[in-house]
């Protein structure tokens, strides 16, 4: 989910998602090709390369799929990150790969995402990748899901076969436990037909083509819980002429920070208020979720990274707990067990994370889950985690960036795993 | 919106997000550095780090990694920015790796020695302990940097193997890694060329001046101009000549080139940069047209 949640974005971000041979490097190809973002080396080296690998015409595939292994196999290997403007609006586009052993990067890519693109063959309907899909993107939250149905020239643009497939789509995406709005576009990226511009060949199609459909998104925004800050690193200027300066380095979320604002510190409890709000090294009267700041408090109070600065007005709180309930995609190969123990971080707060129980594991392709005993590569389940240090942990749903962290590998340090809070236990601590 | 508070919206955005992971990566990591070339990203970059530990100085050295193939206004440059904005530079120098034996110059006319700055840089990194290099590297530069996340785990070697990335969900960044190993940061992801110069526009970054129009001494190589004299020595059937040019990239100076241009002002480049039909790397450096893999293969070997 974004961190902006201004009502008119300036920025979207937007992952893409298909099985193999859906043409989804096709589509971003022409997105880029037809918004003229493709510089003229680029392409040219793209028809060098088509050439070679005997495609017939050039392959816009090419411009994402960067990697020597990629080109060869004709596939996409890892997440690929995209950019192009339009006068509207700025796009981020994280294209990720469509087979089913590389859902942790089609995770990876929905994270951080507003819109979901998911692709559908329309000579193939709603196969399993698509519910996948589907349900990841509203697990990890992102405000809309648009399904390109593409390939339409293949099956002779017909307006059933479309009907038919965004019916499909609505119906499973209906079922999931979190409600998202679905809009059908039907497509073809090979020929450009309602991609940036409209078609011609399919005139009973009233709806916007996909650019544009981008350009004017606008999820209605939420409700905010109440501005906090994650400390990320104490400012201290250690002589010169501001050595007294003491502030908190961090990035606004959740609302709007203002000098005066009355602030409680967590997980320690104890109050304050705002004396400045500062960001790039000047003085600011208030700051807005997404702004990295370095806040400045009345009171000389003890305040380390990994705390929170939360305002006192909050209308939802967060919570200090050390034990949580969270749905976690797991991605590495050594299977995740009860028992296990991993690094967490969240926020700015690393520590020590056990497994205390595997509640079930997402059948992915229905909204069904089945019990479980271990999650593997790939698996997306609900666990219950006990921390060795206390979090400020907010519900997923409410708030993503208060509800979200990672496990981390103790042997190798590598991401293992990524975890959105459900449910967490207050811990009961008396402030000290 | 008009579409000038919309870009301008995007770059703050920009700002934010890369402030924030040079700030973690800072706190998280025991001894970084930053890498410093003297072209415009390394000079955004710098610039943004500077802004985020305000008004506390920058926590950490910049390191010039030197080919010795320089343009002089950019070591003048250099050499002044690191004064005025008060920060600790390392130099690593190429031509001391070739000295040692460490590093072996190609041949012939056409050598460049940017393939060999890898060996410096990674001797230099490991000289130094340092354990996270931040580098001005932008996603939009090359297809295999497209690739690259936001924070890029080198083995012991030094090497990047790009299939083995670290899955980066949302902004947590995980910079745990072990002795011997090291990450490179690149807080510029998510930019774009015309993101740089915005930047540079908005807050008024000093640059070498080679960034804007002048006269040049050039030769037309391989459809690059390059600089005639230091590295460039002129081919039997070539011709210099001189030509308004100014410089989209700053690198070796014997594989960068410069493209013609009227540019005097930030402005102007800004203008030019957003009518380009040409990526910067495309129109100015040798080194990345010879195969469709040159960055790939370079950054497996420990380039930037």
């Amino acid at each position: 989910m974004s961190t902006t949640a201004i009502a008119a974005r300036s920025t979207l971000r937007i992952a893409t998602a298909g099985s193999v041979d859906d043409g989804k490097s096709t589509l971003i190809g022409r997105l880029l090709h037809d918004t003229k973002t493709v510089f003229e080396d680029q392409l040219k080296a793209v028809e060098k390369a088509s050439r070679r690998y005997g495609d017939g015409e050039t392959n816009l595939a090419l411009l994402t799929d960067g990697l020597r292994a990629e080109r060869e196999q004709g596939i996409t290997i890892d997440v690929a990150h995209r950019y192009f403007a339009t006068p509207a609006r700025s796009f981020i586009v994280a294209d990720t790969p469509g087979h089913a052993q590389y859902t942790r990067n089609m995770v990876t890519g929905a994270s951080t995402s507003d819109v979901a693109i998911v692709l559908v063959d329309a000579r193939h309907g709603v196969v399993d990748q698509t519910r996948r899909h589907a349900l990841i993107a509203s697990l990890l939250g992102v405000e809309a899901i648009v399904v390109a149905v593409n390939k339409m020239d293949l099956v002779g643009w017909s307006e059933d076969e479309f009907l038919r497939i965004a019916s499909d789509v609505r119906t499973f995406v209906g079922a999931l436990p979190q409600q998202l709005p679905v809009t059908a576009i039907p497509m073809s990226a090979l020929l450009g037909d309602n991609v940036v511009d409209g078609s011609r060949h399919m005139p009973w199609y009233v709806g916007l083509p996909l650019l544009e459909l981008l350009e004017q998104f606008d999820a209605t925004p939420s409700a905010l819980p109440g501005a906090r800050v994650h400390v990320q690193r104490v400012i201290r200027p250690q002589g010169g002429p501001q050595a007294d300066f003491r502030g908190y380095a961090g990035v606004v979320a959740a609302g709007t920070l203002s000098a005066g604002d009355a602030v409680t510190v967590l997980p320690s409890g104890r109050t304050t208020t705002v004396a400045a709000v500062h960001r790039w090294g000047a003085v600011v009267p208030a700051a807005d979720s997404g702004h990295a700041v370095v806040v400045q408090l009345a009171d000389d109070i003890d305040v380390a990274r990994g705390d929170v600065l939360v305002v006192s007005h909050a209308s939802v709180p967060p919570v200090v707990t050390e034990d949580i309930v969270a749905d976690l995609c797991w991605m590495i190969d050594q299977p995740l067990v009860v028992g296990s123990r991993h690094w967490f971080k969240h926020g700015t707060r690393s520590g020590h994370a056990v497994v205390t129980a595997i509640e079930h594991r997402y059948d992915l392709v229905s909204p069904d889950h089945e019990p479980a005993t271990e999650l593997v590569l790939n698996d997306i389940g609900r666990v219950h985690l006990r921390l060795g240090t206390p979090i400020v942990a907010d519900v997923y749903a409410h708030h993503a960036e208060g509800g979200r962290l990672i496990l981390i590998d103790a042997a190798t340090n590598t991401t293992a795993g990524a975890a959105m809070i459900v449910s967490a236990t207050a811990t009961s601590t008396a402030p000290s | 919106m008009s579409t000038e508070i919309v870009a301008a919206a995007h770059l703050d955005a920009l700002t934010d997000e890369a402030l924030t992971i040079v700030r973690e990566v800072a706190t998280e990591c025991e001894n970084p550095v930053l890498l410093f070339s003297g072209g415009k990203d390394s000079a955004v970059l710098l610039h943004l780090a500077v802004l985020a530990f305000a008004p506390a100085r920058l926590p950490f050295p910049v390191m010039h990694v030197d080919t010795g193939h320089n343009f002089p206004e950019v070591i003048e440059y250099r050499d002044r920015l690191v004064a005025e904005w008060g920060v600790r530079l390392v130099v690593a120098s190429v031509q001391r790796s070739i000295d040692s034996g460490r590093a072996v110059e190609d041949a012939g006319p056409r050598a460049s020695r940017n393939r060999l700055q890898s060996v410096t840089l990674l001797d230099a990194l490991a000289e130094h302990g340092f354990d996270a290099a931040f580098g001005g590297g932008r996603r939009d530069e090359d297809k295999a940097r497209a690739k690259e996340r936001i924070l890029s785990f080198r083995d012991r070697q030094g090497r990047w193997d790009p299939r083995a990335q670290r899955p980066e969900p949302w902004a947590l960044l995980n910079p745990r890694i072990r002795k011997g190993e090291h990450l490179r940061a690149f807080p510029l992801s998510n930019w774009t060329e015309l993101d740089i110069w915005q930047y540079i526009a908005r807050h008024q970054v000093p640059l070498p001046n080679i960034y804007f129009s002048h006269t040049r001494t050039v030769v037309e190589r391989d459809g690059m101009l390059l600089s005639v004299g230091g590295p460039v020595a002129l081919e039997p059937h070539e011709q210099a000549f001189d030509e308004l040019v100014r410089y989209r990239t700053v690198g070796d100076a014997s594989c960068t080139g410069a493209v013609r241009s009227t540019a005097t002002t930030i402005d102007d480049v800004l203008a030019e940069v957003a009518a380009a039909r040409i990526t910067e790397r495309g129109a100015t450096r040798a080194d990345d047209t010879f195969s469709e893999s040159a960055m790939e293969d370079r950054k497996r070997e420990g380039y930037f």
